[in-house]
């Protein structure tokens, strides 16, 4: 295949991209051994890289990470009862839906984490403040989005549920929440992603916690290679989670 | 609860009695002195440090700290984003290369680069403005890019007829048509630019609206912090509701 045709593909095209990436980091490698960059600012990609193994071992990156993805985890569950429950509530209610279906969305604009210090206040420096903040940073989406699903029902299939005399439970239970899965998936994910980043955002802010506080940590003790090293870490893990999330969408969306 | 829209009244009616309720249940547990008392300080003590931090001009000099702050932000981040857009969404080959890219590194959490920034632009106001830009490039260079596959392709195969060149097409063909796509990147762009830049105020500074919030933090003046924090939804909200609005107008003519 010539070069021409190759660029052509999708696959030409990330190789592309990919290459191009390098290269750069590459320049960049050449410009601080050169001097054109200060050192003591901009480690070398290569330390970078050596540096990994070492805050592997050393700083107990996977332990770490395991703590992080328990407090997401935490703050999942929370959304997952409340946000489906007060978006369930919204569906049922017109009126509530009403009054406050925008009030919801104006909250979903607001910088909720920068209610961070409140949280101190109330729970203290613990895991408690970190989870709280991601379940209220996400909480917005998971109920527009159940209450959005729920009423894209369609309508036969409710009459269907009605024909079996269903009691309202298991009219929910059997029909409306099924129906609605596919949406409310993708509020759970945006909640989820809000969380996540909340959560690592927090752990950094408050130096308490898993990934987050290994920065703020690495940085306080002006290790620069590990400072960057664990950034690229934690984006490698923000960047599963976010794929992973988007695989479960994708299997979850109706054949149409 | 029955069918049709309720009417505007009852809507206005139970707002209201959320809210009265809502508020009496706080200045009941206040004064209960259930919970330590000053995390939940009463209504009056929040209405009286709201009227003190409006009244004193420190107040208003670090809003102006934190806005320019903000605003060199998205217009960095803006424009970066919006040039990032429109290369990717007009390039097949560039946006397959690249895209992905954006899309991963977008939902990151922005904050974690604030050591780096603060060593590559001081401890002053631009490793702040960094923060902003950092945060708002993506929801921005994203929107736009996808704005730019929704073109009409009549509109573009007119400019191309008419030999506009590159610039002309930006200019006359492509911003016109991704009007909607733009404000809403903004709107996002705004929002977590506001976010990433008042985070790496608490974090580390001595001006601005997040300072402001951490110093009430660290000296525990909990009524100064809830008016502080009021202040910053009330002014945050309402921006973009403005610019959601402004969406909004702009859309009325077409659909």
């Amino acid at each position: 295949m010539t070069v021409r045709a190759l660029a052509r593909t999708r696959n030409g095209a990330r190789a592309f991209g990919i290459a191009t990436t390098v290269a750069a980091i590459a320049v960049v490698e050449g410009l601080i051994r050169g001097g054109a960059i200060n050192a003591y600012i901009v480690p070398l990609p290569t330390q970078i890289l050596a540096a990994l193994p070492r805050i592997i071992a050393e700083e107990h990156v996977l332990q770490r990470f395991w703590q992080t993805a328990q407090e997401v985890l935490w703050a999942s569950l929370l959304l997952a009862a409340f946000g489906i429950a007060l978006g369930a509530l919204l569906y049922r209610f017109r009126l509530l839906r009403q009054a406050f279906e925008a009030w919801v969305g104006a909250l979903a604009a607001a910088p909720i984490v920068l209610m961070y210090p409140l949280f101190l206040v109330i729970f203290g420096r613990s895991t408690t403040t970190i989870v709280m903040i991601g379940f209220a940073a996400g909480l917005a989406p998971v109920i527009l989005k159940t209450a959005e699903g729920l009423s894209g029902t369609r309508k036969v299939l409710i009459d269907v549920g009605r024909s079996f005399k269903l009691s309202p439970a298991q009219q929910f239970r059997k029909v409306l929440l099924p129906a609605a899965l596919p949406s409310v998936f993708v509020g759970l994910r945006l909640g989820l992603i809000f969380a996540m980043i909340n959560i690592v955002g927090v752990e950094f802010l408050i130096n308490f916690g898993g990934l987050g506080q290994l920065i703020n940590e690495l940085a306080e003790r002006y290790d620069l290679p590990g400072t960057y090293g664990a950034i690229l870490f934690v984006i490698l893990a923000s960047v599963t989670f976010f794929d992973l999330t988007a695989r479960i969408e994708r299997w979850l969306r109706p054949v149409e | 609860m029955t069918s049709g829209d309720a009417t505007p009244m009852r809507i206005w009616a139970l707002r209201a009695a959320f809210l009265a309720v809502a508020l009496a249940a706080w200045e009941a547990i206040s004064a209960s002195g259930l919970l330590f008392r000053d995390v939940v300080p009463s209504l009056v003590a929040i209405g009286a440090a709201l009227a003190r931090v409006l009244g004193t001009p420190d107040f208003y000099a670090n809003l102006a700290v934190t806005a320019q702050e903000i605003g060199a932000a998205v217009v960095i981040g803006g424009l970066c984003g919006l040039a990032t857009g429109i290369l990717l969404g007009s390039n097949r080959f560039l946006s397959q290369a690249f895209e992905s890219l954006l899309l991963y590194l977008g939902p990151t959490p922005k904050i974690i680069f604030f050591p780096v920034m603060i060593m590559w632009f001081g401890v002053g106001p631009g490793s702040k403005i960094a923060m902003g830009v950092a945060s708002c490039f993506f929801p921005i260079a994203i929107s736009t890019a996808a704005g730019m596959r929704q073109i009409d392709a009549v509109l573009i195969r007119v400019g191309r007829s008419f030999r506009a060149s590159p610039w002309q097409m930006i200019r006359c063909i492509y911003l016109p048509a991704m009007r909607e796509p733009i404000v809403t990147g903004l709107r996002l762009g705004l929002g977590v630019a506001i976010i990433g830049t008042l985070l790496a105020e608490t974090k580390l500074s001595n001006k601005g609206l997040g300072y402001l919030v951490i110093q009430a933090y660290a000296l525990f003046d909990m009524p100064r912090m809830y008016a502080l924090l009021i202040l910053l939804f009330v002014l945050s909200i309402g921006l973009n509701a403005l610019l959601g609005r402004f969406s909004r107008v702009t859309r009325g003519i077409s659909t």
